[in-house]
């Protein structure tokens, strides 16, 4: 019918994938074959509107149409109703993309690209401005590139929320000693549930992370970097590789970058199942080849890191931030956000929610906006109850905190931290009293070992809160309950032990029916 | 098992001279060794050592400190099922009794015809979709008691490979 090619996208970002998206493309190009159509099909990263995936788009004169979520089922009735020529009377038609209100509404610096390309095609990241920012650096010293992350307002995206541009200052002020050795390092272990900003950079625009670590390479003087990826995330692995090969053949990457005669080279590691791990000092021995056992700080990563050298540990969101602040500079990017938080923030709305996905806005925005507005409610249909904001380490909200912008200062104010951005919404079948054990079990599973109150603190966590589910010695097992969880805020030397209490005393503090009442379905004998 | 061990070590000592000039060469030869063997093999711990100038303990300080590092032979698939919170809010809870008594063990455990090994796993980074569990390397998203029947159908129904 058309002899011209019909440009079809179809992401290979791995909730995609994890929906269907594979044998979906092996279906339509096997049905547009059988019809002799030609077609394309590109698999681009996904858009991050997670309960329309798989997203299939169409490219037509007007744009990309979108269609989802797309089962094979739906095949043949979009081949009948001309999708190819984007006819929007199917049921699953979603439109134009780029007018759907949950993308159209956010503020997209850093995922931009994302859905948008190939991520491993170079052609694509450069027609998008990509390597722009690289170009730049080149041009300057290491001095003025940290100058305009220190204008940029940039913190931390890992969860700390530390100044990005004074930690760069420090490894740039650092000595290296006789090698002359520094390193970039990319904490890529996304361990909390409800976030997967990192995952979707590396999956859908993974040459804005290389460009972002080799800026911070020219920035201090550091020409080897390393991301240190969890191993729970096999499709990130295989793009990311895909991506530097790429890079450093066409001289992104390496001996002679852009043939300015700098030299910066990245391989990722992987880690192997430990959530510690994305503590940055553990991180670093577990790079090394040891334990992951959590350092005493001082002496900071910044001063003696990986192999004992200065180092950046970086988020990947961080490192991910840094191109579009060189390229268009660090006013541009603080031109974003409200008070101390600067930016945008991408919030990942997940867990019991009908519209989850990947919101990309500037600070201040409030969670009910984000639940409701974005989110539609809860994916069950059954009213919200608890909202978990930041990951395990953080505290569940209830409503009346709901309010609240999202905002470092504002969540600490209310005892809260926005963590890595994930948001995990839970329905009025939760029982708090079941999450709270969860969070010791958790820290159970996955202490270092080093400090006494996490180790042995979150075991007894457990027992005390089984003894409470079960009505024992009710007041003075809350009583201790309360006791403990001061013990490891107090005496952990990390946030594993120094925070799992956080979720435990919102638990008990907003939601105190669910620990006054018989047992519904214990895990005590589990 | 002598004669599986005899085909192995060679494996293992190829990895090691591979990769031992690494910085930091232990985690990558691990994962490699467990790419190829499916486990590490108690055999390999010495040559490690040997190969890396560390002692015995260190190696085996190491493979014990990592949930993912297995020092028994799994099953012919893998099947990680996601106990984070958000699967737990769409339902986790229930379909990790479900896969236990469906494949009659326990976390760790490998079913008696030697098909499947079944783990836990916090987050596969699948959360708006969940629950979620990982087969081998493939994430699935949305999974019910139903589903779940059905992926592990398909992985039953599978040809042996043969190595």
């Amino acid at each position: 019918m058309s002899a011209s090619v019909t440009k079809i996208y179809i992401p290979r970002d791995t909730t995609a994938l994890a929906m269907g998206a594979d044998r979906l493309a092996r279906e339509i190009a096997a049905e547009a074959a059988h019809r002799g159509e030609t077609v394309e099909i590109i698999r681009n990263g996904s858009r991050g509107l997670f309960w329309l995936e798989p997203l299939l788009e169409v490219e037509t004169r007007a744009g990309r149409i979108a269609y989802g979520p797309v089962e094979n089922k739906d095949i043949d009735s979009l081949f009948d109703q001309s999708f190819l020529l984007g006819e929007t009377s199917h049921p699953l038609c979603q439109g134009l993309t780029e007018e759907i209100p949950y993308l159209k509404k956010q503020q997209r610096l850093t995922f931009a690209r994302a859905g948008v390309t190939d991520p491993v095609s170079l052609e694509d990241y450069q027609q998008l401005d990509g390597f722009s920012g690289l170009k730049k650096a080149l041009l300057m010293d290491g001095q003025a590139i940290v100058d305009e992350v220190k204008i940029s307002g940039l913190r931390g995206r890992g969860g700390a929320a530390f100044p990005t541009g004074i930690k760069w200052q420090t490894v740039l002020n650092a000595s290296p000693g006789a090698t002359g050795q520094k390193y970039i390092v990319c904490n890529a272990d996304e361990g909390d549930s409800g976030t997967f900003a990192d995952r979707m950079v590396m999956e859908a625009d993974p040459y804005m992370l290389i460009e972002g670590m080799t800026i911070a390479g020219l920035a201090v003087g550091a020409d080897q970097g390393y991301i240190y990826l969890r191993s729970e995330y096999p499709v990130a692995h295989q793009i990311l590789n895909e991506a530097i090969a790429k890079a450093e053949t066409a001289g992104f990457l390496g001996t002679n970058i852009l043939g300015s005669g700098k030299t910066f080279n990245l391989e990722v590691r992987l880690g192997a199942k430990a959530y510690i791990c994305g503590e940055e000092t553990s991180l670093l021995e577990s790079l090394e080849g040891k334990r992951g056992m959590v350092r005493a700080k001082p002496p900071l990563p910044a001063i003696v890191g990986l192999f004992g050298q200065p180092t950046i540990v970086n988020n990947v969101l961080s490192l991910a931030a840094i191109p579009y602040i060189l390229s268009k500079g660090g006013q541009a990017y603080a031109d974003y956000g409200m008070g101390r938080s600067l930016g945008t923030l991408p919030f990942q709305l997940a867990g019991n929610i009908k519209q989850g996905g990947l919101i990309e806005l500037a600070f201040g925005v409030t969670l009910r906006e984000l639940l409701e507005e974005y989110g539609g409610g809860t994916f069950t249909g059954r009213p919200m109850r608890a909202v978990q904001v930041g990951g395990p380490l953080c505290a569940y909200l209830p409503e009346s905190q709901w309010d609240t912008p999202m905002d470092y200062e504002a969540f600490q104010a209310i005892g809260a931290g926005l963590g890595h951005g994930g948001i995990v919404v839970f329905d009025d079948t939760v029982d708090m009293s079941e999450q709270a054990r969860f969070s010791m079990e958790f820290c159970v599973a996955e202490s270092c070992g080093k400090c006494t109150p996490c180790r042995i603190g979150s075991t007894r966590g457990v027992e005390v809160i089984d003894r409470i589910r079960n009505n024992e010695n009710r007041t003075a097992n809350m009583e201790l309950l309360s006791d403990l969880c001061e013990t490891m805020i107090d005496g952990s030397l990390c946030a594993m032990g120094g925070m799992t209490p956080f979720p435990v005393q919102s638990a008990v503090k907003y939601f105190p029916d669910d620990f006054n009442q018989q047992p519904k379905n214990s895990e005590g004998g589990a | 098992m002598t004669a599986v061990n005899e085909q192995q070590l060679p494996v293992v000592t190829d990895v090691i001279s591979g990769l031992k000039h690494k910085p930091g060469a232990l985690l990558p030869i691990l994962h490699e060794i467990q790419n190829r063997l499916g486990y590490i093999p108690a055999e390999s711990v010495p040559l490690i050592a040997e190969a890396l100038n560390q002692s015995r303990a260190d190696i085996h300080g190491v493979i014990s400190f990592y949930h993912q590092f297995r020092t028994t032979a799994p099953g012919r698939h893998t099947v990680e099922v996601c106990r984070a919170e958000a699967c737990q809010s769409m339902g986790a809870r229930q379909l990790e009794a479900y896969a236990k008594a469906t494949l009659g063990v326990d976390y760790h455990g490998t079913t008696s015809d030697q098909n499947i090994t079944l783990e836990e796993v916090y987050c596969l980074g699948n959360c708006a979709c969940s629950p979620s569990v990982r087969i081998n390397d493939e994430i699935v998203g949305r999974v019910t008691p139903e589903k779940f029947d059905q992926l592990i159908d398909e992985l039953r129904s599978q040809p042996l490979e043969v190595h």
